[in-house]
């Protein structure tokens, strides 16, 4: 099992697209290639894109939390889209819903950050 | 499906058999015909006690061994996961939501929260020096039950 990160930019957003298992194993490819980005890259906002991540724990909710801690110290906003049931439920059990907005499509939630830029 | 049936796993501390674990004791848990959230349930708390037994048991080394249980007697699934690492300094303390020992590795704390939210029972044996083993239990209620 492992998981693959896809890195598109749009604009100034940038869309991470996670595929398969997040765990304490994995998470540290998708700090870093997303740091990487972030840092390098001329984006403002993130969309982190869930729809094909089939398993996430608490491992998972950590690295989301710090990117968008760097992501919000750099000023911008990172939002979540197509959230399957199971990594729903850790969100809601662990508040991440309090601070990050969640969208039904990629689509939605890049149109939400260009209202935002 | 009912009945007694065992299992037991050791294997290395390494953070590659997280995923080994869970799918290892998922497959063994299909027997009872468990729901695909009550399966999700069961990975994401097997993934935490093996993380945690890695990080903080045995502090990142890979020399240490992690051995997972599972028995199923009926349609209750036990489930025992244990190190022999450092041990837990202040149980009631980890198992705090949000409290991490190692804030500098990005952990979110909720380790224990997750366990004892997605099982139905859940205890900690601790022992400083000596180890940690973690036993919870769940009841899988049988699809097919249900239905009838």
């Amino acid at each position: 099992m492992s998981l693959q990160v896809e890195l598109e930019q749009h604009r100034n957003v940038l869309i991470v697209r996670l595929r398969g298992e997040l765990d304490h194993h994995t998470a540290d490819v998708v700090r870093f290639k997303m740091e990487d980005a972030i840092l390098r890259g001329r984006c403002d906002h993130v969309v982190l894109s869930l729809k094909d991540l089939q398993f996430m724990d608490s491992s998972g909710l950590g690295v989301i939390l710090g990117r968008y801690k760097l992501v919000k110290s750099r000023g911008g906003k990172m939002v979540i889209s197509d959230i399957q049931t199971s990594v729903k439920r850790l969100f809601e059990l662990s508040g991440l819903f309090k601070i990050l907005s969640v969208y039904e499509t990629e689509r939605s939630a890049i149109a939400s950050l260009e209202v935002v830029s | 499906m009912s009945g007694h049936n065992y299992m037991k796993l050791a294997f290395a501390s390494r953070s590659e058999n997280e995923a080994f674990a869970r799918i290892t004791v998922a497959a063994f848990v299909t027997q009872l015909d468990p729901t695909m959230e009550q399966l999700d349930e069961i990975k994401t708390v097997v993934s935490e006690a093996v993380t945690n037994a890695i990080i903080h048991g045995y502090n990142g080394s890979e020399q240490g061994t992690v051995t997972v249980e599972a028995i199923i007697d009926g349609d209750t699934l036990s489930l025992t996961i244990s190190d022999e690492g450092g041990g837990i300094e202040d149980v009631e303390l980890a198992r705090q939501p949000l409290y991490t020992s190692k804030p500098e590795l990005e952990r979110s704390g909720m380790g224990f929260t997750i366990m004892e939210n997605f099982m139905d029972a859940f205890e900690v044996e601790t022992s400083q020096g000596a180890g940690t083993k973690l036993r919870m239990k769940k009841r899988i209620e049988s699809k097919k039950a249900l239905f009838n």
